[in-house]
């Protein structure tokens, strides 16, 4: 059991590092300098405050997404409609954002609920459609993001502006951003979001592990069965789980509509927060915690990969390349488990 | 003395534990061979050493006298030593023919020469008397003819020697009774057999000699004529152990289950449970006798709200629970010991812990406004280990870790706990070894002598026979016959089960 928890720990660490060297040896292969290319990535995340600053405001939406596929997975669903989830709750956001006038202390909330009331409902189509039809979750959730990027992009283009591709910014009253947290950080874009996305964690852990709900949830999860013959409502706990992980997903669409951009804008693709948060969820194992560590690596790459081009002459996909290393790292754990058994039996 | 298998002074050691200490096992050409022992002694391990699948420590196997490394299942093909598993690896939709050849299919041209193949079974299966049909598909026949295919499937690759692992499980006592006689013609035609069981009785009947091991060492090897089933039971457990189950005669009171021509479908959507009438008292144990595949399964799922009942009513204590949710049917006083405890009797992926209160989460003092009180959780856990005797590292080790009779166990723990009016347990001690079973047995009739009503579902006559104030036979969705178990015996009881009236039944019982 021990070394069952050590493996956890063990796996996505040395997947980090085994895609990281992989990365340095693609870049020593396409003829770059791979510690030049490692320092660019390092001071590009947190060489002053303020990359810093955007570091933390991209790791935001990161937890968020993450923590809505890993909710989905603790119940045995693949939430791969994050990304739809996102997009919804970003127009929801900015639209009440804009709607109206009042004070924050009223606003504000307003905006980052209608967010994950969106996601909430974005993700109870795949809930409802999987518990009353069977409809596997992962076929909706994909069709779910379509239907969120186009109905969005036409909604923004026909009601929220006149034929524009970005809408006015939201009302201060309803912004996330700080002028002392963007002071202290040289301007980066930097928002109060980053404390909606640790409490949004928190609240994952709190229910997974402590509520009846969680157990509830999780027992569904491992075993359909048995929770049926205990006497849990198997679709309502499959319905409840979309919903949450949908509002978690909504959420991170608001960081991005109140916080980091106060607008929304017609899009020609995915955002790919709600993507990579699979990929934060994944190698966070599934849990709050490990959502968090997670999304602070992915966050960190992701923004020091710009300082890349411009000062190690690495181009930014390189960086790309690595989380999809890492990725596969963590995805073939069985081949590093099975190494560091193979290490361990040599050693004796 | 000629040896067709031996196996000396085996040793084999997982992280922690040694599964095989210094186990030998001689297996002399043309005899049938039995393997003793406990769940968890170290009787599959012996045979996947045997088989390729594990490599020991120390110790070293001959074959035919000759010292052979089996290092994978292909070698221990080449060598002919085949093995009939416990659960069938079949493919339902193929037919005899193609499951066996599946794997090794001869081909003329580049296409598998289906034909050729049908031929060679069809030979083996008359010359071993297996009676099977090459050409029948897998989910048209039945389970004693699918483990008799298993046999074939062996016997087609060249197997000398045939490991059988724990085969009459799944069979019914007729059934057996042409397993045996199959046994003893391979072994007339210069097989030897490798018998895994704890069955006892099985053994004295069919065996030549026994290899008894306990906690992963090798007890004794003994003639099986030279011995008797108490001597094997205490050599097998290192006690006495009782057989006959001790009770006083039930006093039946009140009706607590009332079911009255309750009709079910199964998966299929055929009915399957068919009319049928039951009743069971407070303070009895009712027995239900059938051959797996009667609708038994299905009549617990209509009881306890896992299915939905077609028509008729099934009360419990004079109130209608007809297509209650399961939560309800809970609630309504039914305890259920489910007939697959993986699938429904635990969360495996839960701490034992967590599964002690699986139907009693949500209620008081196990959570409280929704939130889990982990300290009541674990105390009621942590009494009911000590109470059930549930061997397990901590209340904290995860389901899947333990043994299956602690996992059963545990299931009963819960179950019994919650002091249910009616209890049902469908085949509560199956894969069980006789101490598990022994104690799994003075549980229900504790129970009933409590005055609670005990409905038991077996597919093993002795379970049937054991425990039950009162046997239900059940056939082909109906019961249609109740008998005390003094006042019948195995042969009226398998005739009645496979459908003939109980006057026929009777009337050849007394020829």
């Amino acid at each position: 059991m021990t070394s069952n928890r050590l493996f956890n720990i063990l796996i996505p660490i040395i997947s980090v590092l085994l895609g990281l060297i992989a990365g340095a040896f693609i870049m020593l292969f396409s003829g770059y300098n791979p510690i030049k290319g490692y320092m660019a990535l390092w001071s590009g995340a947190f060489g002053d405050l303020y990359f810093m600053g955007e570091t933390v405001r991209q790791i935001t939406p990161y937890i968020l997404t993450g923590l809505a596929v890993a909710f989905a997975f603790r119940t045995g669903l693949f939430n791969i409609g994050a990304e739809g989830q996102v997009i919804v709750g970003w127009l929801a956001a900015v639209w009440v954002g804009l709607a109206f006038d009042a004070p924050m202390i009223v606003h504000l909330p307003l905006a980052v609920l209608a967010a994950a009331a969106a996601g909430a409902l974005w993700g109870f189509v795949p809930g409802i459609l999987k518990a009353k039809l069977g409809v596997h979750e992962v076929i909706v959730t994909i069709m779910m993001n379509y239907i969120a990027l186009y109905v969005t992009n036409e909604l923004i283009r026909s009601v929220l502006t006149d034929n524009l591709d970005t809408t006015e910014s939201i009302s201060a009253s309803a912004s996330l951003a700080s002028e002392w947290l963007q002071g202290l950080t040289f301007f980066s874009r930097m928002h109060y979001g980053i404390l909606i996305a640790l409490l949004a964690a928190i609240i994952m852990w709190f229910i997974i592990q402590r509520t009846s709900i969680g157990y509830e949830l999780k027992s569904v999860g491992y075993n359909e069965h048995a929770s049926k013959y205990a006497g849990m409502n198997v679709s309502k706990n499959i319905v409840l789980s979309m919903v949450i992980a949908g509002a978690f997903a909504g959420l991170a669409g608001a960081m991005e509509g109140l916080g980091t951009y106060g607008s929304i804008s017609v899009m020609s693709g995915f955002t790919n927060l709600g993507f990579d948060g699979i990929a934060v969820a994944l190698l966070g194992a599934n849990t709050a915690i490990g959502v968090v560590l997670a999304a602070i690596l992915f966050g960190t790459l992701k923004v020091g990969a710009v300082n890349m081009p411009t000062v190690a002459g690495v181009p930014t996909e390189l960086v790309d390349i690595i989380i999809a290393l890492i990725i596969f790292f963590v995805a073939s754990s069985y081949i590093i488990r099975w190494a560091i058994l193979r290490f361990k039996k040599e050693e004796k | 003395m000629d040896y067709a298998i031996e196996m000396l002074n085996i040793r084999k050691e997982f992280p922690g534990i040694v599964a095989n200490d210094d186990i030998t096992i001689q297996v002399k050409k043309q005899e049938i061979h039995a393997l003793l022992g406990e769940n968890g002694a170290g009787k599959s391990t012996l045979m996947n050493v045997l088989f390729g699948l594990y490599q020991p420590e120390k110790g070293e196997i001959r074959v035919e006298g000759k010292k052979a490394n089996i290092t994978d299942p292909n070698i221990a093909n080449d060598l002919g030593i085949g093995m009939v598993h416990q659960h069938f690896m079949l493919v339902d939709t193929y037919t005899v023919t193609q499951n066996i050849i599946l794997g090794s299919e001869p081909t003329k041209f580049g296409k598998v020469n289906l034909k050729h193949a049908e031929q060679e079974i069809q030979e083996l299966s008359d010359r071993y008397g297996l009676n099977v049909d090459p050409s029948a598909k897998i989910r048209d026949i039945s389970v004693g003819m699918q483990q008799r295919v298993e046999i074939l499937k062996t016997l087609y690759r060249g197997a000398n020697v045939l490991i059988l692992d724990e085969p009459t499980a799944v069979l019914t006592p007729q059934e057996i009774k042409e397993l045996i006689e199959i046994m003893n013609s391979l072994v007339a035609e210069g097989k030897s057999i490798i018998l895994i069981t704890h069955k006892l009785k099985e053994i004295m009947q069919v065996c030549d000699r026994c290899t008894v091991i306990r906690k992963g060492k090798g007890i004794d090897t003994l003639n099986v004529k030279d011995t008797n089933v108490n001597e094997l039971a205490s050599l097998m457990v290192g006690r006495e152990i009782s057989f006959k189950t001790e009770k006083k005669e039930a006093i039946p009171q009140e009706n607590v289950l009332n079911i009255t021509n309750l009709n079910v479908q199964d998966i299929r959507r055929v009915n399957i449970v068919k009319g049928l009438n039951l009743d069971v008292r407070a303070g009895e144990i009712v027995g239900i006798a059938g051959i797996d595949g009667n609708g038994q399964t299905e009549l617990v799922e209509a009881i306890t709200g896992l299915r939905k009942a077609q028509s008729g009513s099934i009360k419990v204590n004079n109130k209608d629970i007809t297509n209650f949710k399961p939560r309800k049917v809970t609630e309504s006083g039914i305890g259920h010991i489910p007939q697959d405890r993986h699938k429904y009797g635990l969360v495996l992926d839960f701490p034992i812990g967590d599964n002690m209160v699986l139907q009693t989460y949500y209620q008081k003092p196990f959570s409280k406004n929704k939130i889990l009180n982990f300290k009541e959780i674990y105390k009621k856990a942590n009494e009911l280990i000590e109470e059930y005797d549930v061997r397990t590292p901590s209340e904290y080790t995860k389901a899947s870790a333990l043994s299956g009779g602690n996992q059963q166990k545990a299931i009963i723990a819960r179950e019994v706990d919650r002091s249910p009016d009616l209890l049902i347990a469908a085949q509560p001690t199956r894969g069980l070894d006789v101490g598990a079973i022994e104690f799994i047995h003075n549980k229900l009739i504790e129970e009933r002598d409590k005055g609670k009503a005990v409905l038991l579902i077996s597919f093993e006559l002795d379970e049937i026979f054991d425990v039950s104030d009162r046997i239900a036979v059940m056939f082909d969705g109906q019961i249609v016959a109740n008998v005390k178990p003094d006042e019948t015996d195995e042969h009226e009881l398998g005739l009645l089960m496979a459908g003939s009236n109980k006057d026929e039944a009777g009337e050849t019982n007394d020829i």
